[in-house]
C-alpha cells in the first residue's frame, strides 16, 4: 500500500471526530489524575481507593439525581459528600500509618477499595445505573450528531482544574498545600498543621475524583467496577506525567486519551486500552521521570 | 539453628504434614477439597512472600503468573492425546515463566510503588488478551478439559481421583515450601533480604542488585505458575477471571493477613481468608459482600498487627 492511498483511504472525519472524544476523555482523566497527583505529591500515598472515590461520586450522583431530579445539585452534593468521605477515610486508615514503609499505605488503601466496590455491589446491583445528561443540545459534525454536553463536560472540567491552580498558587491554604509537599518538616516548623494539610488535600483530591465521577456518568453506565478501570488509567497518566507533577499529569492525561481514541478507530475499544499500557512501559523504559517534566538535575 | 530449634521445626513440619496427609480419610469430601484449595492458594500466597517479604517488593500482578500457568496446563491437556500430567506442569511452568521472565525485565527496574504499579498493568495487559482473543483461549468462557492420569505415562498409572489430586497438592506445596526456605536460607536468599533492608548499600558491596531482582521475580512468578498448575487441575477449567487483578489482590491480603516473611505465614493468611469467607457465606447467605467485612479486617491488620497472625515467629522461622 503506497503512502497516497493510505492518506486517500484515511478516515479524515473520525480522525477529528476521534480527536474530539479524546480531548473530553482527557479533560476527565486529568480531573481524576490530578487529585491522585495532588495526594501523591503531599504525603507520598498512592491511592488505591481513588477509582473508588470516582464511583462513589458518580452513585451518589444517581441517588440525589433520582431525589432531586437537578443534575447540578447532584454534582455538588456528591463533590462535598466524597470530599468529606475521603477526609474521614484518610484520618482513620492513613493517619495511623505516617512514619510506617510507604507500601503500607497502598495495601490500607487497596481495602478501602475492596470495601468500596463490595458496598457497591451490594447496595445497587451489579446492573449498570444511567444519568441522563442535563443539556440534551446536539450539533452536526460530519455525520455525526455531537452532544454539547461533552464539550461541556470538557470546559468544566477545565474550570475545576483551572481553579485547583489558582488556589494552589494564590490561596493561603493552597500555598500552605504547596509548602508541605516541599518540606515537610520545615512546613511544620513555620507552624502550619501539617496533618491537617494532609488530610485537606486528601479530601480535595477525593472531592476531584468524585466531581469527574458525576460529570462522566451520563456518557458511560455506572457500576461497581468503573473504578478500576479508571484508577489504572489515572495510575498511568500520573507516571507518564511525572510523579507529583500537575502540569504534567494534565498533558499525559490528554496524551494517553488521544492515543486511545486513535487507536480505536482500528482495533476495538477493549484492546485500545493496551496503547496506553505500551505508553506506560515505554515512559518507564526510557524516561522513568516523567514524559512531561523537564530532565532532573 | 540450635539442636533443639532444628528437632522443634522438623517435628512440627511432620506433625502438620502428617495432618494433612492424613485428612483426606477423615473430613467429608467438601471440606478435604476445600482443604486441597487453601493449599493451592496457600502456594500462590508464598511465592508472593519471596517478594513481598523477602525482597521487599509488593507485586500486584501475580494473577498474570498464576492464570498463565492455568492456561499453559489446558494448552497441554487440550492439544495432546492422551493427556500427560507431566507434560501439563511443564507446559504451565514455561508458560509462567516466560510472563515472569518479560514482567521481571521491565519492572525491576523500578521501586516501590512504581513497582507494584507496573506489575498490576503487566497482568491488566494479559487479562486483555486472554479476554478478546476468543479463539485462542475461550474468552469469557475459558477452556475446560479432563484432569489426565495420574503417574508416569508408559510405564505406570493410576486414575487421578480427589484423594490422590489433595496428596499431590500435599507434596508439591510441601516440596515448595522446603526448597523456597531452602533458596531463603542460602547466599542468595540473603541478599534479596538485603535489598529489602536496604537496597543502595546492597549496590554499594557490589551486588548487581537488579540482576538478583529479575530473579526474585522468576523465582515468584515460577512458583505462582505452579500454583496455576495445580488449581486448573482441581478445577478442570481455566478461565479469565483468575488473570483478573483480583487474584492479586486477595494474594497480598492472604500474606498480609498471615505474616509477611515467613512462607508459612501466607498459608496460614489464605487459610484464614477463606474459612473467613466459608463461615460468612454460610452465616448470611451466598450474596452476602465478604470483602467488606474482611476490607475492615484487613486495615485493621495494617494498622494494628503489621507482622500479620504468624509474625510472632518469624524470627524463629528464618533461623
Amino acid at each position: 500500500m503506497s503512502v497516497f492511498s493510505f492518506v486517500q483511504n484515511f478516515p479524515w472525519e473520525l480522525f477529528l471526530i476521534q480527536t474530539l472524544n479524546g480531548v473530553v476523555t482527557g479533560m476527565i482523566l486529568a480531573l481524576i489524575a490530578s487529585g491522585l497527583t495532588l495526594i501523591f505529591g503531599i504525603m507520598d500515598v498512592v491511592n488505591f481507593a481513588h477509582g473508588e472515590l470516582f464511583m462513589l461520586g458518580a452513585y451518589v450522583g444517581v441517588v440525589v439525581l433520582a431525589g432531586s431530579g437537578s443534575f447540578w445539585l447532584a454534582l455538588i452534593l456528591a463533590t462535598a459528600l466524597v470530599g468529606i468521605f475521603g477526609a474521614a477515610m484518610q484520618i482513620v486508615t492513613l493517619r495511623p500509618l505516617i512514619g510506617r514503609d510507604p507500601l503500607t499505605t497502598i495495601l490500607a488503601t487497596f481495602g478501602v477499595s475492596l470495601i468500596l466496590q463490595n458496598y457497591a455491589l451490594w447496595q445497587f446491583g451489579p446492573v449498570a445505573r444511567k444519568i441522563s445528561e442535563p443539556i440534551t443540545g446536539q450539533f452536526s459534525l460530519f455525520y455525526l450528531e455531537y452532544p454539547y454536553y461533552r464539550l461541556l463536560i470538557a470546559g468544566l472540567s477545565a474550570a475545576i482544574i483551572g481553579g485547583f491552580w489558582l488556589f494552589l498558587k494564590y490561596g493561603k491554604y493552597g500555598i500552605w498545600i504547596r509548602a508541605t509537599t516541599q518540606d515537610r518538616v520545615m512546613a511544620q516548623a513555620m507552624g502550619i498543621p501539617v496533618p491537617w494539610v494532609h488530610t485537606a488535600a486528601f479530601a480535595i483530591g477525593a472531592a476531584m475524583a468524585a466531581a469527574s465521577g458525576v460529570l462522566f456518568a451520563p456518557l458511560v453506565a455506572v457500576n461497581h467496577t468503573m473504578g478500576l478501570n479508571w484508577v489504572l488509567k489515572a495510575f498511568i497518566v500520573v507516571v507518564v506525567g511525572g510523579m507529583g507533577s500537575l502540569g504534567g499529569s494534565i498533558a499525559a492525561a490528554i496524551f494517553v486519551s488521544l492515543l486511545e481514541a486513535y487507536a480505536s478507530i482500528w482495533v476495538s475499544p477493549s484492546q485500545a486500552v493496551i496503547v496506553s499500557f505500551v505508553v506506560l512501559i515505554f515512559t518507564l523504559l526510557f524516561r522513568p521521570t516523567g514524559l512531561f517534566v523537564p530532565t532532573p538535575k | 539453628m540450635s539442636k533443639r530449634d532444628k528437632i522443634l521445626f522438623w517435628g512440627g513440619f511432620g506433625v502438620i504434614f502428617a495432618l494433612l496427609f492424613v485428612s483426606p480419610f477423615v473430613l467429608p469430601p467438601f471440606w478435604q477439597r476445600f482443604l486441597t484449595e487453601i493449599l493451592i492458594w496457600g502456594l500462590l500466597a508464598m511465592s508472593s512472600d519471596i517478594l513481598i517479604g523477602y525482597t521487599g517488593m509488593v507485586s500486584f500482578g501475580h494473577s498474570a503468573f498464576f492464570g498463565l500457568g492455568m492456561y499453559g496446563a489446558a494448552a497441554a491437556l487440550l492439544m495432546v492425546r492422551p493427556a500427560n500430567l507431566l507434560l501439563a506442569l511443564a507446559c504451565g511452568l514455561i508458560a509462567a515463566a516466560a510472563v515472569a521472565a518479560v514482567v521481571a525485565y521491565f519492572s525491576t527496574r523500578l521501586r516501590d510503588i512504581y513497582f507494584a504499579i507496573t506489575t498490576l498493568i503487566f497482568s491488566q495487559i494479559f487479562y486483555v488478551f486472554i479476554f478478546t482473543s476468543t479463539e485462542i483461549t475461550g474468552g469469557e468462557n475459558g477452556l475446560a478439559f479432563r484432569r489426565p492420569e495420574f503417574g508416569i505415562p508408559g510405564l505406570w498409572s493410576v486414575p487421578f481421583t480427589n484423594e490422590m489430586l489433595h496428596w499431590f497438592v500435599l507434596a508439591v506445596v510441601a516440596g515448595s515450601y522446603l526448597i523456597l526456605r531452602r533458596i531463603m536460607h542460602s547466599p542468595f536468599g540473603m541478599v534479596l533480604q538485603s535489598i529489602r533492608e536496604n537496597e543502595p548499600r546492597t549496590r554499594a558491596i557490589g551486588y548487581a542488585v537488579e540482576r538478583y531482582k529479575i530473579a526474585a521475580v522468576m523465582l515468584s512468578g515460577l512458583f505462582a505458575g505452579l500454583a496455576g498448575v495445580l488449581y486448573a487441575l482441581q478445577n478442570k477449567f481455566a478461565a479469565p477471571d483468575f488473570v483478573f487483578f483480583l487474584i492479586s489482590g486477595e494474594t497480598i491480603i492472604y500474606n498480609v493477613m498471615g505474616g509477611i516473611g515467613t512462607l508459612v505465614g501466607p498459608v496460614v493468611g489464605a487459610a484464614a481468608f477463606l474459612l473467613l469467607r466459608e463461615f460468612m457465606g454460610r452465616l448470611f447467605g451466598d450474596t452476602f459482600p465478604y470483602l467488606i467485612p474482611l476490607g475492615f479486617i484487613f486495615i485493621a491488620i495494617i494498622i494494628f498487627l503489621p507482622q500479620g497472625l504468624l509474625g510472632f515467629m518469624r524470627r524463629w522461622l528464618n533461623k
